[in-house]
């Protein structure tokens, strides 16, 4: 067990020096930030001037060494466009795009997996053939589609609630049900084969010839069993409340940090950018690793036995 | 005469049982059969099709309603015929998402073969490309990528050919780690067949039909990607067009002129709903670990 941890926990920070290098690379070799900042018309000692306060003039790899080494002493530079520091900026969205991601998630959880779970134990019913129908709907529909036909409908045509911007709980309905779409979708169709299969083990067939009740079955047998690959999709979901709502925050017009990606991105504001791809993958490998822990007490013989 | 019949009629009774397995089609995905073959039609002859070049103009005719007499399903803010440019992105969409499909199938295949071969660093290697990928969702390692570079085509094309590598690269590994441990793979080797004729000749068919049930996967995946980024301004440029690009400009005429976005919206969505039928069907009919 302590070997498995440690191993795991070896590969989750390889995993995030592979993402602060990776976003060193793209940013760095893509093209002279000073030359896009200050634009075409500057004379050269301003660019060189530039260049040296930001450490540009340097050769690629002593960069390389002082962004590591910032990194690891909590400095994430300064935004290139107003000079406030870039992790400030960053932090200060979270709040607005959690708003949307968490009540997105409870959706997802709260339909997703008791709609799948029902489907299961109704087979082949008319409410399974509807939740596979809508289900398969809700994750092909792509999330800039179902956002502008939402607004269409409940904005444009009812006026029935505001069609993007920010401040009211009202402002947050439109984006939430747009983020949580694909997910119940993808949840109810994962939750739903994952039953299925349990409900076809031999145990089961035992527990109920044994004369267990039906919902006890259900609750004490299936359920726990049919935990474990619903936990990874669940997990992955968690890890990307953050990076999730890129394209809605920018239809809705919401002020989190998909916007704020969006508009560094194209501003080349690499400091800023930079803290957002780390703070993504921080949170998806933290929960990545989550999932893999928790897979050790939901289902004890993978204690005993890691892969990889 | 009768051992040289034996063998013809098991071979001939093969196929016969494989069409009977896909003689009964749902009429869902029937529907979906239909309409991707319609796709690909409009893809192939979209020059022909085409009533009007994507580019022209007509001033006097901007932001007709669907249903005008020459524009059938309208006009755009610059009187561009939506018809025209719809038949063009379906183009573009399903070449860039065939293109990046099969590039990420050889991509993620020959990683997970070369793992399973040499094992080891190189094993290590993959699994931590895989975990790379897992850490840092798609749209956003696209999104830096392509701002930081600029979009062309090639660009596009060769950053979606790396979505979804490592389903390919999981699975082929698998199954070619499960092949070696069967007799065919073994007996190949001791006649003294390259690694290369042994993974190419021997395992890879008997993997193909699997790797061809997760491309149905990546494909309409790519095209919401594709899409979305296109939507987003940063995956295929004016003039050319694509259906994301189509539904991130018309969104500008949502209230005014809706067509312009629903029309290829619509086309996105039956298009992916499609390839998700029609996939599902065949991993029902093809996958050997469902049945």
């Amino acid at each position: 067990m302590i070997r498995f941890v440690s191993l795991r926990l070896l590969r989750a920070v390889m995993t995030v020096l592979a993402v602060m290098t990776f976003a060193f690379l793209v940013l760095r070799l893509s093209g002279d930030p000073a030359q896009v900042l200050l634009g075409p018309d500057v004379p050269q000692n301003i660019i060189d001037d530039f260049r040296a306060d930001w450490g540009l003039d340097k050769p690629l790899w002593q960069q390389y060494l002082a962004y590591l080494g910032a990194i690891l002493t909590g400095d994430f530079g300064l935004s290139m466009r107003g000079g406030a520091p870039a992790l400030d900026l960053v932090l200060e969205r979270v709040p607005a795009t959690l708003m949307l991601t968490i009540p997105a998630l409870l959706l997802k959880l709260g339909i997703g997996i008791p709609a799948g779970v029902y489907a299961a134990l109704h087979r082949d019913s008319t409410i399974d053939r509807g939740v596979i129908v809508l289900a398969i709907l809700g994750f092909t529909v792509p999330s800039f589609v179902m956002g502008l036909v939402l607004v269409l409908i409940f904005s444009i045509h009812w006026h029935a609630l505001p069609s993007g911007g920010f401040g009211t709980w009202q402002h947050a309905i439109l984006p939430a049900i747009t983020i949580s779409v694909g997910g119940i979708g993808l949840l109810a169709r994962f939750s739903r084969s994952a039953m299925i299969e349990v409900m076809g083990q031999p145990y089961i067939r035992t527990a109920s010839a044994k004369g267990v009740k039906w919902r006890d079955v259900v609750r004490g047998h299936a359920l726990p069993n049919a935990a474990v690959p619903i936990v990874t999709i669940v997990g992955f979901m968690v890890g990307s409340l953050i990076a999730g709502a890129v394209v809605v925050e920018t239809i809705f017009s919401w002020p989190g940090i998909g916007r704020l990606l969006i508009v560094s991105v194209s501003n080349r504001d690499l400091a800023v950018v930079q803290c957002i791809l780390l703070l993504i993958a921080a949170v998806m490998v933290v929960s990545n690793l989550t999932v893999d822990l928790l897979y050790g007490l939901l289902d004890p013989r993978l204690r005993s036995q890691p892969a990889h | 005469m009768t051992l040289a019949t034996a063998p013809e009629t098991a071979a001939a009774s093969r196929p016969a049982a494989l069409l009977r397995r896909f003689r009964t089609i749902p009429g869902a995905v029937f529907f979906g059969m239909a309409w991707l073959a319609l796709m690909v039609l409009i893809a192939i002859f979209a020059d022909v099709l085409r009533p009007y070049d994507i580019t022209r103009m007509d001033l006097m005719a901007r932001l007709s309603p669907p249903g005008t007499s020459g524009h059938w399903l309208g006009t755009d803010e610059l009187g561009r015929d939506v018809l025209s440019r719809l038949i063009q992105s379906v183009r573009v969409s399903l070449v860039i998402a065939f293109g990046a499909t099969i590039i990420s199938a050889v991509f993620g295949t020959t990683l997970g073969f070369l793992a399973a071969q040499f094992r080891g660093a190189v094993e290590h290697f993959v699994v931590m490309l895989a975990d790379f990928q897992a850490a840092l969702p798609f749209l956003i390692m696209s999104l830096a990528v392509l701002a930081f570079f600029g979009s062309s085509m090639m660009l596009l094309v060769g950053l979606m050919g790396f979505y979804g590598w490592e389903r390919y690269a999981r699975i082929a590994r698998g199954l070619a780690i499960s092949a070696g441990a069967q007799g065919y793979a073994a007996a190949v080797v001791q006649l003294g067949a390259t690694p290369r004729r042994v993974y190419l000749k021997h395992i890879l068919p008997n993997v193909a039909s699997t790797l061809i049930v997760s491309m149905t996967l990546t494909f309409p995946e790519i095209i919401l990607m594709e899409s979305g980024l296109s939507f987003l301004g940063l995956g295929v440029q004016p003039p050319d067009t694509s259906l994301g690009n189509m539904v991130g400009f018309g969104r500008e005429y949502l209230t005014t002129a809706p067509w312009i976005m629903l029309a290829p919206a619509a086309v996105i969505m039956l298009t992916t709903l499609s390839i998700s039928l029609v996939g599902d069907w065949l991993r029902d009919k093809l996958d050997p670990t469902i049945r």
